[in-house]
């Protein structure tokens, strides 16, 4: 994030990350996200990742391809994500275009998705999971 | 023009000079039929009511209301052909429609009646032309036209009218029909009653996505009991929100799902795989608690029921 007003801010919160993305980002900004944002998982040794992309009004197959790699990657860390915030519309076309964000789990706000994380880290079982299958953490 | 002239040597001199205006003649032809309708309003509009009497026309209306509108679409009528202009006849058209289509008249009286106020007049044009047949053929060509783009205002007034009616009451029926209703924190319901087309496929994914919203919903019941068919396109629909829901971090129950739309579903080949889907109302929000970590128990008793 240098030079220019900052497109993603990556904040710890305990032993959370919470990435809140401000505003659309195009390939190259993602490729460059993607690796702040891993970079910064493994330096704060962070057991879970929340992805807030409210401000993304366009997620195009890429940009989900992405926030599914930071997942695996993330995982591979030994942290996991939520990814939250994902507008009415958008959350349609992506549904329409057959484009999920497959084993990842996906919260309302960043408030459910820190209530997940809890909810994990304390072992209690999930009272709720999308799509009624675990999500495979 | 100026043969025919020749030809009538006791034309009068108005009518020569009108011939002579040749841009203009139309617009003077229109200026005398428009005094001769003037003239001959009460007989005109007596022969016109009679003949919409004959024809079983507008017979929803009481004859003092039918007197009192063919009055108006006379003088609007004659109106017309004197400035050429159809706005005003536009706007009494649609307030006409206004007023007599809850009343059960139908397109075919209103586009009647216009037409026969048309062959009156033309009637009487001919009856009072018609011994100079040339001039007669001028004073309908400057007629007929006028005359035609009035039925067409009218006709179309009236049409415009009646499928605005039908849209309003389609989008009240579509307000009705998809409901989006908080049950309980954080749980919605979404009881679908008639027949789910794509239109109200769409809309319903637009109201419960932003319900999830609105409600922070994190369960959400779609009770289809009440609708009894599905075709592919709104089957798969469906599958879309569901999806699109899970994006937004709400599961959804399907409860209700009829014999009859399992097996249209299953034959097509629907995935359903990542639904859940729940036979009753009833189970699906047993379920719905479930998930969220409700338990209902009832107050002193056994529960045993």
């Amino acid at each position: 994030m240098n030079g220019g007003p900052a497109l993603v801010s990556i904040l710890r919160q305990g032993s959370n990350l919470i990435a809140s993305v401000h505003t659309a980002l195009d390939d190259s900004q993602l490729v460059r996200f993607e690796h702040d944002l891993v970079e910064q998982i493994g330096e704060h040794r962070s057991q879970g990742v929340i992805i807030d992309v409210a401000a993304l009004d366009v997620i195009d197959s890429f940009a989900a391809l992405t926030l599914r790699r930071i997942a695996e990657m993330a995982r591979l860390s030994g942290a996991r994500t939520v990814i939250v915030g994902i507008p009415p519309d958008v959350a349609f076309t992506m549904a329409r275009l057959g484009m999920g964000t497959a084993e990842v789990p996906t919260a309302l706000d960043l408030e459910e998705g820190l209530r997940l994380l809890a909810e994990h880290a304390t072992g209690s079982h999930p009272t709720h999971s999308p799509s009624g299958a675990e999500p495979d953490w | 023009m100026d043969d025919r002239l020749e030809e009538r040597p006791d034309l009068t001199a108005s009518a020569a000079d009108l011939a002579l205006q040749h841009p203009a003649d139309g617009e003077h032809l229109l200026s005398q039929l428009v005094a001769h309708l003037r003239e001959h309003r009460t007989r005109l509009r007596h022969e016109w009511a009679e003949r919409i009497q004959q024809a079983h026309l507008l017979t929803a209306m009481t004859p003092q209301e039918v007197s009192a509108e063919t009055t108006s679409v006379y003088d609007n009528y004659v109106e017309v052909l004197e400035t050429g202009s159809v706005e005003a006849l536009q706007h009494y058209a649609r307030d006409l429609s206004e007023r007599i289509i809850p009343r059960g008249v139908e397109t075919h009286e209103v586009v009647g009646i216009v037409l026969l106020l048309r062959d009156v007049l033309a009637r009487s044009l001919f009856e009072k032309y018609q011994r100079d047949f040339a001039l007669l053929n001028e004073v309908l060509d400057a007629y007929e036209p006028a005359a035609n783009r009035i039925a067409n205002t009218v006709a179309v007034s009236f049409v415009d009218e009646r499928e605005r009616v039908i849209r309003q009451q389609q989008d009240a029926i579509r307000e009705l029909s998809t409901p989006v209703l908080p049950v309980r924190e954080r749980l919605l319901i979404l009881p679908i009653i008639g027949v789910l087309d794509s239109e109200r496929a769409r809309q319903l994914t637009e109201q419960l996505l932003t319900g999830i919203r609105r409600h922070r919903a994190r369960v959400v019941v779609i009770d289809i009991t009440g609708s009894p068919d599905v075709d592919e396109s709104v089957a798969n629909h469906l599958v879309q929100t569901v999806d699109a829901s899970r994006l937004m971090g709400a599961s959804v129950i399907i409860t209700g799902l009829s014999p009859k739309i399992a097996q249209t579903l299953v034959t097509i080949g629907v995935d359903l795989g990542k639904m859940n889907t729940i036979g009753d109302l009833q189970g699906g929000l047993e379920e719905a608690e479930r998930l969220l970590g409700y338990t209902v128990t009832r107050k002193g008793g056994s529960t045993s029921s």
